[in-house]
């Protein structure tokens, strides 16, 4: 009878360990939203003057830019909402003030109506000013609203006239309300200036900039970053970390975002139980120019601030992220027999930097931060027998071959003296 | 007589156990989860085929699996993610070819990375591989490559040892003149898995491997599962000890005890 309650609770142990062991996402299933909202995506076309230049495969940038949209609304997948929005469309005057409000949508997010969206195109002719930063906090509106993945694809030739409001910094500041928003930039035959713009401003966001000489490459390229838009992906869960652990927001599996600014730290707390293992792990994206040096540090400590385990990376160079992460298995609990529910240890999560930046560069918003949580069962127990003491190699063959001679040997020779002893009585 | 017998089948059980052993410890990359380690495009094992894209990001990063070859269309300057499940006991080399923008387009050398991080976004070092490497001006193409240590199934928290679960890929330039920033390049990436056997077997076990919740695609996993753990070829080379130590055993008792009764015993004592 106990037997059988044994092996039926042994069966029931097995089913949920493979479970748990098949399912690792399951707990954290309910915190990472697949993205079901459709994806948004505004194109944002620079209409401007210089747009008339001839230099793309003996066109002007213009018609090349219209082609290129003809394709790539022919090719949006159904489930993208993709609008249009331009700059410099209207105005061709020279008031700066009226030349840096120009920005238009030309066709509004939402299910795409190719007929339309395409007659809207065919409309546009190269006019004004370049309002880069204006333009792409419109776009920011184009998409507000909703947890779906936001993509805005800025199309320009040129850089931005309108300063003293600095595209770069519009860019920064759009990511940092944390709606999932990157921008991917594309330069038509870009000079220095306008290449240092448009990759700062992709940098800023998480996004990709590239520069076109040729028809093919432009469509090709917005496809691929349309296709992208609809490509499903966990979106992080904004949350904003404390100044020490004490009242640090309590973290259940899943994913973060945070901002923090250089040589800032941010402390989260985290409920491990005995017998389960935390996993946690961090991205900090160099979203602006910074120091050659520099280096991230994810900490582990108890509530008292003992350190149980650390994960740190430091680099140099030309980098998007710098991530480190950490592990801490929870030892069973001693002696607790199953009917007192053992009380969870309050981990606390310390995220640090050592980035650092030139004086010319602004240190607010905070560089983006992403974090993840999971906590698993722990890993087996281990014992310093690997394979459960099972040997391997020839030393390992020859032991046991020599020892089984001597034994065989010594065996012969005793039950050959048992059969004289017996002969012998 | 009997002697004779006893040693032909203590060889003979030898050499056939050996022969088990020696294939086991092998290092051949026929053991690995993919039927052909030679680079295919179009192997479309269960889960699906391999990525013509990449991702931009850890979160983005596109799945694929050793003995595939994943491809990808970008622009210079971007960092393109990929990421593959790993399981213990393997030892995997990453490799990349970036082919290059026309030599006329651009205006100098340019220094290309690869780099490989494991499910919590640790670094993971390479023991050996061109991880970084400088394309002249007129390159066609850049190699890269990455081999790991090899994945325990455990180690302690506080190592950075790695460890069954889902890789990370990064591969992006380092270094590139200003204006060939935004070029078009394309991009392929391959692993190549070999098992290392029992040799680097370790005890315990992780619960459950280092899959990040944001790797969601069917290729987050080996094409047959994750290893129990349980197995290793140690347990051929015990067995094997086993019978050999058994054989020389009886070897041993027919050398002392003699064949059959002793001479000297008249029949029917």
């Amino acid at each position: 009878m106990i037997t059988s309650k044994r092996l039926a609770a042994g069966a029931c142990g097995l089913l949920a360990a493979l479970v748990v062991g098949l399912f690792p996402a399951s707990a954290t299933a309910a915190d990472g939203p697949a993205a079901k909202e459709p994806p948004k995506v505004d194109l944002v076309l620079d209409v401007s003057g210089s747009m008339r230049a001839t230099d793309i495969d003996g066109q002007s940038r213009m018609a090349a830019a219209k082609q290129a949209f003809n394709e790539v609304i022919d090719a949006v997948p159904d489930e993208v909402r993709l609008g249009i929005r331009t700059l410099g469309a209207t105005y061709p005057g020279d008031d700066k003030a009226q030349g840096c409000k120009d920005t238009k949508q030309l066709y509004p997010v939402g299910p795409l109506n190719r007929t339309e969206a395409k007659t809207a195109v065919a409309t546009l002719a190269p006019t004004g000013w370049t309002p880069i930063g204006p333009a792409l906090l419109a776009a920011a509106q184009d998409l507000e609203g909703g947890d779906a993945t936001k993509r805005i694809v800025l199309i320009t030739d040129g850089e931005d006239t309108c300063a003293p409001l600095d595209p770069c910094e519009v860019a920064r500041d759009i990511a940092a309300k944390g709606i999932h928003l990157v921008i991917d930039t594309l330069g038509l035959v870009p000079d220095a200036k306008t290449r240092a713009q448009l990759t700062c401003i992709a940098e800023a966001t998480g996004g990709t900039y590239t520069s076109v000489q040729h028809t093919a490459e432009l469509s090709g390229r917005v496809k691929q970053l349309v296709d992208r838009a609809a490509d499903p992906v966990v979106n992080p869960v904004a949350t904003e970390g404390a100044k020490q652990c004490e009242g640090a927001p309590q973290l259940k599996p899943g994913l973060y975002s945070d901002r923090e600014s250089f040589g800032e730290h941010r402390w989260y707390r985290v409920d491990v139980l005995p017998g389960q293992e935390l996993r946690a792990s961090v991205s900090i994206a160099a979203d602006r120019a910074v120091n050659r040096d520099y280096g991230v540090l994810l900490r582990a400590t108890t509530v008292h601030g003992r350190e149980i385990v650390r994960g740190s990376e430091a680099g140099d160079g030309r980098t998007d992220v710098l991530s480190t992460g950490l592990r801490y298995p929870k030892a069973e609990a001693d002696g607790a027999d199953g009917d007192a529910k053992p009380a969870a240890e309050t981990v606390c999560v310390q995220v640090s930097n050592s980035f650092s930046a030139p004086a010319s560069v602004k240190t607010a918003p905070g560089m983006p931060v992403e974090l993840t949580i999971e906590v698993v069962d722990g890993p087996d127990e281990a014992s310093d027998a690997a394979s459960f003491g099972l040997g391997r190699g020839w030393w390992l063959l020859a032991v046991l071959v020599v020892f089984g001679l001597l034994a065989g040997l010594v065996w012969g020779w005793i039950s050959r003296w048992r059969v004289s002893v017996w002969r012998t009585n | 007589m009997r002697t004779v017998r006893t040693l032909t089948a203590a060889l003979l059980a030898a050499t056939a156990a050996l022969a088990v052993a020696g294939t086991a410890s092998a290092d051949t990359p026929s053991a690995s989860p993919s039927p052909s380690p030679s680079p295919s495009p179009s192997a479309s094992g269960e889960g699906g085929p391999a990525p013509t894209e990449a991702g931009t990001s850890f979160r983005t990063a596109a799945a694929f699996r050793p003995g595939q070859q994943a491809t990808a269309a970008a622009s210079t300057g971007d960092y393109l993610y990929w990421v593959l499940p790993i399981d213990a006991r393997q030892r995997v080399t990453v490799k990349a070819k970036v082919t290059l923008p026309e030599a006329s387009a651009r205006h100098g050398a340019s220094t290309w990375r690869l780099d490989v991080y494991d499910g919590l976004r640790r670094r993971q070092a390479c023991t050996y591989g061109t991880q970084t490497v400088a394309a002249a001006a007129n390159a066609v193409a850049a190699d890269l490559s990455c081999t790991l240590r090899t994945v325990r199934a455990n180690a302690e928290p506080w190592a950075n040892d790695p460890l069954p679960g889902s890789y990370y890929v990064r591969l992006t330039v380092i270094g590139a003149p200003e204006e060939d920033l935004g070029l078009p390049v394309r991009a392929a990436v391959e692993a190549e898995v070999k098992e290392a056997g029992g040799a680097h077997a370790v005890d315990g076990a992780l619960a459950a491997p280092l899959v990040p919740a944001t790797v969601t695609s069917a290729l987050r996993e080996p094409e047959d599962g994750w290893a129990g753990g349980w197995w290793s070829d140690r347990w051929i080379w015990t067995a094997a000890g086993g019978v050999l130590g058994a054989a020389a055993g009886l070897f041993g008792y027919s050398l002392t005890r003699g064949s059959g009764r002793p001479h000297r015993v008249p029949p029917g004592a």
